[in-house]
């Protein structure tokens, strides 16, 4: 009888919290399922071979594209990703294989300081600290934003995928008389790879989509410019400047941007996984 | 070729705690010298001093002589990163390289310290592989499969062709087996009866069926401190120290 008894409320538990634990997943995805289908009804009417292409047009002329803020979102973020990935894997690098002295918890501390200043301040510093002194606007300050903000993801990402890596795959090396900077180089940081670059394409992703940093150093650009020290047009600047306008072209341009600017990201971290994942041996 | 060890006054701690006192002894080229002991008594550790692992370990002190063949270990002139290419390790899970293929492995030790000619390459790897004895096993799939897509014994004997394919003067293992089925076992134990040919050979074993089966010396540790080195034989079977014949007729450990 009092078996019977434990064994129904117990399988009832199991139910109710694996059901709780289904709904909780599916609520989280829900968000993002709404956004990019909401994003796909109201942008992919706009859409076309001409706004991939082409130039923004003057206001009152129906058409034209936003081709230079592809362009130009490509440019900062490649300025930035030289900037970000190596100081962070870097940093990720000293934490985890130096890591246990009062400098690394000054770094850690920092870095995530770092991770929750506002976007629009990051903006703000590096317009003071690199566009005042060029005396212009360019691609290069926002890279240098955007990388900044990159770094902190990047460096406490790569730290923890590095701890990861057994210490016995480090001994192996350090029994066969690598140094230890071999060692890392040569084997913690590619047995990490794979976490190392989710951690990248994590920073990645989230500096793509800010417009805030942009605003006071890359500026933004009605024409095509290849000169990454002058101002230079970005995807959510363009999507910034249509939403808030009182035109009705410019708003399903701004729909249609933010879709091309949400597969381009998804693109993008697609393409690096598939590329890691080839360069990888098979195992078993 | 082996080389012969002696240490003299070896003392080794963890932060604060001794855990290694005084211990000296000599051993002979081209023999296997088993170390046994209960759990804990030091003997790991004693075979990381040799080739400066200990103090890989944050907080961790050695103090003494060691010298191995012509290599002072401990002199004030020695890079511990020379030591440990000249003495090999094997430890007691086996460690090959997650991400490097069988051959990648096996070459790792040359590789990573610079040394690329590819064709002398190919033989350093063959001649390994088989004193190993896992050329036959692995012969077709050398840079297609991972290291560790192995089975636990293969992966040992990998890891045992890696150490030797630098050549060391000296080969320590840390328990090697302990963590294998008995037919890698005795295959690795057949391994190390071969090796003696040409290295000496450091074995830790808390199995001492596996000390009288391999080892031509053995030592005893407790707590630290050795309390007999000897022919193997003669510690089996009529060993001078009293604690010694205890632990190994079972009355502790």
């Amino acid at each position: 009888m009092q078996t019977k008894h434990l064994s129904l409320r117990r399988r009832l538990t199991n139910y109710v919290m694996t059901g709780s634990a289904g709904l909780a997943a599916a609520l989280v995805l829900a968000p993002l399922i709404a956004i990019f289908s909401y994003l796909v009804y109201k942008g992919i009417g706009a859409i076309n071979w001409a706004f991939l292409t082409q130039l923004p047009k003057p206001v009152g002329e129906i058409g034209g594209g936003m081709g230079n803020g592809i362009v130009g979102s490509a440019v900062i973020l490649f300025i930035g990703s030289l900037i970000g990935v190596p100081l962070g894997v870097g940093s990720g690098i000293y934490l985890s294989e130096i890591g246990r002295n009062k400098f690394s918890q000054v770094i850690r501390f920092t870095a995530d300081v770092l991770n929750g200043v506002p976007s629009i301040v990051m903006g703000i510093a590096v317009y003071a600290l690199v566009v005042l002194r060029q005396g212009h606007f360019s691609a290069l300050s926002g890279g240098v934003a955007l990388g900044i903000m990159m770094v902190p993801t990047i460096a406490r990402t790569t730290e923890e995928m590095l701890l990861m890596v057994p210490h016995s795959v480090r001994e192996a090396a350090m029994g066969l008389g690598v140094s230890q900077w071999r060692t890392t180089m040569s084997i913690t940081l590619p047995s990490a790879a794979s976490g190392v670059i989710t951690g990248i394409m994590l920073a990645f992703a989230r500096v793509a989509g800010e417009t805030a940093p942009l605003l006071f150093t890359a500026f933004g650009n009605q024409y095509w410019n290849r000169n990454p020290d002058q101002p230079t047009a970005a995807l959510p600047l363009q999507i910034y400047t249509y939403a808030i306008s009182p035109f009705d072209d410019w708003h399903r341009q701004a729909w249609a941007g933010a879709l091309v600017l949400i597969v381009l990201i998804v693109a993008a971290v697609t393409l690096v996984r598939v590329a890691a994942s080839r360069g990888r041996m098979a195992s078993a | 070729m082996g080389v012969a060890i002696e240490v003299q006054n070896l003392n080794a701690w963890f932060g604060k705690s001794q855990v290694l006192q005084d211990i000296s002894m000599k051993v002979d080229a081209n023999h296997v010298t088993a170390v046994i002991g209960p759990s804990g008594c030091g003997k790991s550790t004693y075979v990381r001093c040799l080739n400066r692992m200990h103090e890989t370990i944050p907080d961790a002190k050695v103090h003494g002589n060691v010298q191995v063949g012509d290599i002072d270990v401990y002199g004030s002139g020695t890079a511990a990163v020379d030591v440990r290419r000249r003495i090999g390790m094997v430890f007691q899970k086996p460690n090959p390289f997650p991400t490097m293929s069988i051959y990648d492995n096996v070459a790792a030790g040359l590789k990573l310290n610079g040394y690329n000619n590819r064709r002398e390459l190919d033989d350093i790897v063959e001649r390994s592989l088989r004193l190993a004895a896992l050329w036959d096993e692995v012969k077709d799939v050398l840079k297609k499969k991972s290291g560790s897509s192995l089975s636990g014994g293969q992966q040992q004997r990998l890891c045992i062709a890696r150490a030797l394919a630098v050549e060391p003067e000296l080969l320590l293992m840390d328990e090697p087996a302990s963590a294998l089925d008995p037919i890698s076992t005795g295959k690795i134990e057949e391994l190390i009866f071969q090796l003696k040919e040409r290295y000496t050979v450091v074995i830790v074993t808390h199995n001492m069926q596996q000390a009288a089966r391999v080892a031509d010396y053995t030592c005893f540790f407790l707590m630290g401190k050795l309390i007999e080195f000897d022919k193997t034989e003669k510690i089996f079977t009529t060993p001078s120290d009293k604690r010694t014949e205890d632990y190994i007729t079972g009355r502790f450990g």
